[in-house]
């Protein structure tokens, strides 16, 4: 009798079993950062309760860990940078999409592009040796602002190119033949449409700007960190704090670094989710609108 | 065309119903007579809980060519991809009856969809050739299956480029890759790179329908050449293409159940083409053949 | 009467609104101009002062050691360079076979099954955890243990590349028609052979594409080294011993120096690093014309 049951399929179940394995490892490699950060963090807490959060003082001679310094000085800097970059992104994006002859689109998206690919540690080189000093701003909470500004201007921007694209033309001609001029246009048609999304992108970028430690540590001023709202006065963020300290770090200092670590991922953790979230569901939407 | 009221009068066997469609005189073999390749009983695909063809049963003979004719929608795409278990490839879908293949159940416990598929090949509606050379295109089932020889593989891909018309057209560029081939020649590499694998069946799902009439001519002629030594089921939405090249045609439709709202394909009608499309029995047969819907 | 109605005037008139969206229109324009005066300033400084450096000493500044003394002046990037392509080629390694197969389970096999689900969520967290956690998670799990390697700096790139990897592949296996793996099933080949030599290769240039943008990223990274790599100056070409070095983490430690000397080693290095950078983004570039060519 004809016999079908071919050969053993043992290869083909080995490479799924292979493929099931190498996407489990997101799932080991997470779960293992948790447990195993968590764990190392455990001590300075014990030490501090909820102290680490919010005292100031930040001394390890004295086992002091106050992180909120670094907290204000981390969140002060993402938001310099977001004020400055959220302008000029959008504006860069309103440019590309609705302004640029055809020709210009393409080599402006792709100058736009270089930015991104240029490493966090040149354009804190940069920043370090020719912005704070011939610009006579020193290391400070604004210089940290710009540079990751300049850092996170190219992601605002094509996330909100991508999302204004998808601006159905029917719209924009509705508002257009009612005699709107193009920026009345962009007011009616184009802001209300990719609200959402735009909304999503910034906080994407604000998600980089957060965990972005290079350029920051070496620009902000690693001053014993001081909580003010002087954009001019130099500072520390905990991702700059962890980089500049870690060297000569005892087992509880390093305690200390670890919780800030953890603090940091937690932040950044759960603002891209909610811009993942967002972009995700105005692209859903726009795309359901489109169609 | 023939009007309603011609459609009861009665007709002497081998005079087409409508004038346009030629069949072509040939001895049918008859299913008694012929080996039975596949034996269907009350087959029934669905696509998770949608039925999309239920309740049928049928045989298929050996070296012959069998035709699926039915209006887009009547579920005869889907009757063919069951025949070589296409169907495991898409996530909820799932055959149940019985489809025998040379008396073995293609649906059995023990049975590999990959061995299946290496016996019953496919053509498809669109050409798709793989985005590599005509040579590696052709030589990618032998190696599959182990053929490693260089001198093996050359002869494997000239006499299956010859068996599917093309060795002439592409002797000189068999390192060219195929996506440069006109939609005809794709659709006969396609051919010939089923045939490689020497298989005992080939399903053809619509195989002209992306194709111009010369390319179609000669993918029906190569047809004709292909059933000496393959057993040939095809589906198609054009009549006079089954008329002219099938021994046996099987005509579905789909029916609308009023409860669910969905439509469900069932076999019609199955018979020789000479019958099929002189006298069919059932009327459904003869308004679609007349071109009175579908 | 007719006389009395005005004729019907359609010129340009100047309005608020129209200078009004003249004005945002030239605003438009000068975000542009801000976006680029940083891309341009930053090239320039690197150019200027790096060129002078690296051309000084040609070819000694990509061959020589690094001088122990970091006041004197004189050439030396060798072993950081060694050390960037060793901890990235490590990196590439680990994360391009890793995350092209967590791809080809999410795409090939996963659809619709909560296991692929969880997994595409995480890979979308994981792209946001910062790179400085990746650093101090490979410190805790490999550093502690084994002491300062290239390889250390390769793991840490490597959780890093990992999800982008996977996301990018997974978006370039959507592309592949299904017609073909239709067409190779129906030859009787299995799944795996099908992926392997159909749906793979089908999908490799954009693949390739996705992954050297990951790997540019990846060499230009410094965080995740600080805590692993170490420091040498002196050439290293072992992976898996001795403290290494990398260009980031030359031009890191060197910004900060009040010595020339050490600030324009510090730019020969950037302008090295940004050359390796932009020429595999370049490459990447080509690779995806050629794919959008094809289809």
């Amino acid at each position: 009798m004809l016999d079908l049951r071919g050969k053993s399929d043992t290869a083909d179940r080995a490479f799924r079993w292979i493929a099931i394995g190498a996407a489990g490892l997101v799932l080991l490699i997470l779960g293992m950062i948790a447990l195993s950060m968590g764990d190392r963090a455990r001590p300075v807490i014990a030490e501090m309760g909820f102290d680490f959060f919010s005292s100031t003082r930040w001394s390890p001679p004295d086992t002091l860990y106050g992180a909120l310094p670094f907290i204000w000085g981390t969140l002060y800097t993402a938001l310099i940078a977001l004020a400055l970059a959220v302008p000029v992104s959008l504006g860069v994006a309103l440019f590309i999409t609705q302004v640029a002859p055809r020709w210009l689109k393409k080599p402006l998206i792709y100058m736009i592009d270089l930015v991104a690919v240029v490493p966090s540690v040149v354009f804190g080189l940069w920043g370090v040796l020719v912005l704070s000093q011939h610009f006579g701003l020193g290391r400070s909470f604004l210089t940290a602002g710009i540079i990751l500004a300049v850092m996170i201007t190219p992601i605002i921007t094509s996330l909100a190119r991508e999302v204004i694209e998808t601006t159905p033309v029917a719209e924009k001609e509705a508002a257009l033949a009612l005699g709107a001029t193009r920026w009345e246009m962009i007011r009616a048609s184009v802001l209300p449409h990719s609200k959402g999304g735009l909304v999503g992108a910034v906080m994407l970028g604000l998600g980089r700007a957060l965990g972005e430690t290079i350029a920051a540590a070496l620009v902000i001023g690693s001053a014993l960190g001081q909580i003010t709202p002087n954009p001019f006065a130099p500072g520390n963020s905990m991702p700059a704090v962890i980089a500049n300290e870690w060297g000569e770090a005892d087992d509880m200092h390093k305690s200390a670094l670890i919780a800030l670590a953890v603090t940091l991922f937690v932040i950044t953790i759960v603002v891209n989710l909610i811009a993942t979230a967002i972009v995700q569901r105005s692209m859903r939407k726009s795309r359901g609108k489109a169609t | 065309m023939a009007t309603p009221a011609t459609v009861q009068t009665h007709r002497a066997a081998g005079t087409p119903l409508d004038s346009r469609i030629h069949v072509e005189r040939r001895s049918a073999p008859s299913l008694e007579t012929s080996e039975i390749v596949f034996d269907v009983e009350n087959a029934e695909v669905f696509y998770g809980a949608f039925r999309a063809v239920r309740g049928v049963s049928m045989k298929i003979g050996k070296h012959q060519i069998t035709a699926f004719i039915g209006p887009s929608g009547c579920g005869k795409t889907t009757m063919l991809r069951a025949f070589n278990r296409m169907h495991d490839t898409t996530p909820g879908a799932r055959v149940a009856g019985k489809i025998a293949y040379h008396g073995v159940d293609l649906y059995g416990p023990e049975v590999s969809a990959t061995e299946v598929r290496r016996r019953i090949g496919m053509v498809f509606q669109k050409p798709n050739p793989f985005p590599k050379s005509i040579y590696d295109n052709i030589a990618f089932g032998p190696r599959v299956n182990g053929v490693r020889s260089k001198a093996e593989l050359d002869a494997i891909v000239e006499k299956s480029l010859r068996a599917a018309a093309l060795w002439d057209e592409v002797k000189d560029r068999l390192r060219n890759s195929a996506l440069g081939l006109s939609g005809g020649q794709q659709q006969r590499l396609c051919i010939a790179r089923t045939i490689a694998v020497e298989p005992d069946v080939v399903l053809m799902d619509e195989p002209c329908s992306a194709l111009d009439p010369i390319a179609t001519a000669r993918i029906e002629e190569l047809m004709r050449e292909l059933k000496t030594r393959y057993t040939i089921v095809i589906v198609t939405h054009n009549m006079q293409q089954a008329a002219r090249t099938s021994d046996r045609t099987a005509f579905f439709t789909a029916e609308l159940d009023s409860t669910t709202d969905q439509r469900t394909g069932v076999l019609v009608e199955y018979d020789s083409t000479a019958k099929m499309f002189s006298n069919p029995s059932d009327e459904r047969t003869e308004n679609y053949i007349t071109g009175r819907f579908g | 009467m007719s006389e009395l109605r005005p004729a019907l005037d359609l010129r340009r008139k100047r309005t608020w609104r129209s200078t009004k969206s003249t004005l945002m229109t030239v605003l438009m324009g000068a975000a542009v101009a801000v976006v680029l005066i940083p891309l341009v300033a930053v090239m320039w400084s690197v150019i200027s002062r790096g060129a002078g450096v690296m051309l000084q000493s040609f070819p000694d500044f990509f061959t020589a050691e690094i001088p122990l003394v970091s006041r004197r002046p004189g050439p030396g990037m060798g072993p950081a360079i060694v050390g960037t392509l060793l901890a990235t080629g490590g990196a590439t390694l680990l994360a391009v076979p890793l995350g092209v197969l967590g791809a080809v389970y999410l795409h090939e096999y996963g659809a619709g099954s909560k296991f692929a689900g969880a997994v595409r969520f995480m890979t979308t967290v994981m792209t946001g955890v910062p790179s400085i956690v990746m650093g101090l998670f490979v410190y805790l799990m490999w550093t502690m243990r084994f002491g300062y390697s290239a390889f250390g700096g390769a793991l840490a790139l490597a959780c890093l590349m990992l999800p982008v990897v996977i996301s990018s592949t997974e978006q370039m296996l959507k592309l592949v028609p299904n017609n073909l793996r239709e067409a190779s099933y129906a030859l009787g080949t299995t799944k795996s052979r099908t992926i392997l030599t159909v749906v793979l290769p089908a999908a490799l240039p954009g693949i390739v594409s996705g992954a050297l943008l990951a790997i540019a990223r990846a060499a230009g990274e410094t965080a995740p080294l600080l805590f692993a790599v170490g420091a040498a100056s002196t050439y290293n070409p072992h992976l898996f011993t001795e403290a290494n070095t990398s260009l980031s983490l030359q031009i890191f430690s060197n910004a900060t120096s009040s010595f020339v000397a050490a600030q324009d080693r510090a730019w020969g290095a950037a302008l090295t690093l940004v050359m390796l950078t932009f020429a595999l983004t370049l490459t990447a570039r080509i690779f995806t014309a050629r794919f959008a060519l094809k289809r």
